[in-house]
């Protein structure tokens, strides 16, 4: 084979414009990555009231003027030697601890998920759960950012997993799964299974 | 090479002419998708043009250097990374939009139109040639895309670039925000045109 007909050779613009690409957008992730962060930390403060206290109730502070104090937290959980990180948000109403805002993720159908999961503060039920960032398939598996969703998880004890069921949910650990999004629920289910059960050793102590 | 249609030519035919919706049936997928509402629908336009402006100018500066067999494999990576800064930045300033969008903008990627111009234009004509054309086809798929969100918008909710232009006693049509509204809305609007171009000639 002759040196010009080599696939490699006969490739040096596509390498040569991967290169150039990649580091145009290594350039625009560096630019831009915090101001993309500091927008879902702020999505995150304002969705905590909601999340802590219910909408309804949300809705009352925030007519009376009175606020949550927010507070930030990084908790290191030690899973079988493998350290995992979660962003904890603590919510004092008066100075009172009235529940905490974990940010969990994990992999979805399509790309990876992230939840923000309100519980009380002996994390003994969900008070509340939002969906911040998912790629799920449109119309079935993004299903699961609607209200009527995810408010499933509303109000449930955490005591024992939460489990996906397709023949209509009979115990509050039972969640219905989106028709035709077995996996997308299956996949939120899993992540706040599974970061309640790493925190909440950690959190009702505190 | 034969000489094909000059830069004046290509902006006016991407406009009505050609127009990427209505003419030659491409992109649709975000034209369906995000037309429930007219901010979504120009903010989807105009990463659109975005994408296709710096994809067709790219592409006709290297046209001399293209491999007949590695040519898609280029306009694929030209796409996706003009795609992908146009994501960042919306997902950094336009925040909310960018939720509303979802997946419509990394979608882009696989857009007809935008493939469809680097292939019959770009990779043939010159810079400014491809810009022009670039910048008519934008023009054309914001016409579309806009004419469209307007219909589901005042029908569905009253309202127009979220201000109200209907009495409130105006009994929103919701079907017209919901998937089954764009087909509708879009099915009518390109009978109308035929059935108006048929008649014309």
């Amino acid at each position: 084979m002759s040196f010009k007909q080599n696939n490699i050779v006969q490739a040096w613009l596509v390498l040569l414009l991967a290169l150039c690409f990649g580091s145009a957008l290594a350039a625009v992730h560096v630019t831009l990555a915090p101001t993309i962060e500091n927008n879902k930390i702020s999505e995150t403060k304002e969705k905590v009231p909601e999340l802590v206290l219910g909408v309804e109730q949300a809705q009352t502070i925030a007519q009376k003027g009175t606020k949550l104090d927010i507070v930030g937290h990084q908790i290191e959980v030690d899973k079988a030697g493998q350290k995992t990180f979660y962003s904890v948000y603590e919510a004092l109403l008066e100075g009172k601890k009235s529940g905490w805002v974990i940010k969990a993720s994990g992999q979805g159908y399509a790309d990876k998920i992230e939840l923000l999961l309100g519980v009380d503060p002996k994390v003994e039920k969900v008070t509340g759960l939002f969906v911040l960032d998912q790629k799920e398939t449109p119309g079935l598996g993004n299903k699961v950012i609607e209200p009527k969703w995810r408010g499933q998880f509303t109000q449930k004890p955490t005591d024992k997993a939460f489990a996906v069921t397709k023949k209509g949910a009979s115990t509050p650990y039972e969640i219905d799964a989106v028709t035709g999004a077995t996996i997308s629920s299956r996949s939120v289910t899993q992540i706040v299974n599974v970061a309640i059960n790493d925190l909440r050793p950690v959190l009702s102590k505190q | 090479m034969a000489q094909g249609p000059t830069a004046a030519e290509r902006f006016i035919q991407g406009i009505l002419p050609e127009n990427p919706v209505y003419r030659q049936l491409l992109g649709l997928c975000p034209t369906l998708a995000v037309t429930n509402s007219m901010q979504a629908a120009i903010t989807m336009a105009g990463a659109v043009m975005f994408v296709l402006f710096c994809a067709n100018v790219v592409i006709s500066l290297i046209r001399n250097l293209l491999k007949p067999h590695l040519r898609i494999v280029i306009f694929t990576l030209t796409i996706a990374t003009f795609v992908t800064i146009a994501d960042r930045v919306l997902a950094a300033y336009m925040y909310q939009m960018s939720k509303t969008l979802g997946p419509y903008i990394p979608l882009i990627i696989v857009n007809c139109i935008i493939i469809g111009r680097c292939e019959i234009c770009a990779s043939r004509q010159s810079v400014v040639t491809a810009g022009a054309d670039a910048i008519g086809q934008s023009i054309g798929f914001a016409l579309a895309l806009s004419s469209i969100a307007a219909v589901r918008e005042i029908l569905g909710t009253g309202m127009f670039f979220g201000l109200r232009v209907l009495p409130t006693a105006w009994p929103d049509w919701v079907i017209m925000v919901l998937p089954p509204g764009a087909f509708l809305t879009f099915g009518l609007l390109l009978g109308a045109i035929n059935w108006y171009s048929a008649r014309k000639s």
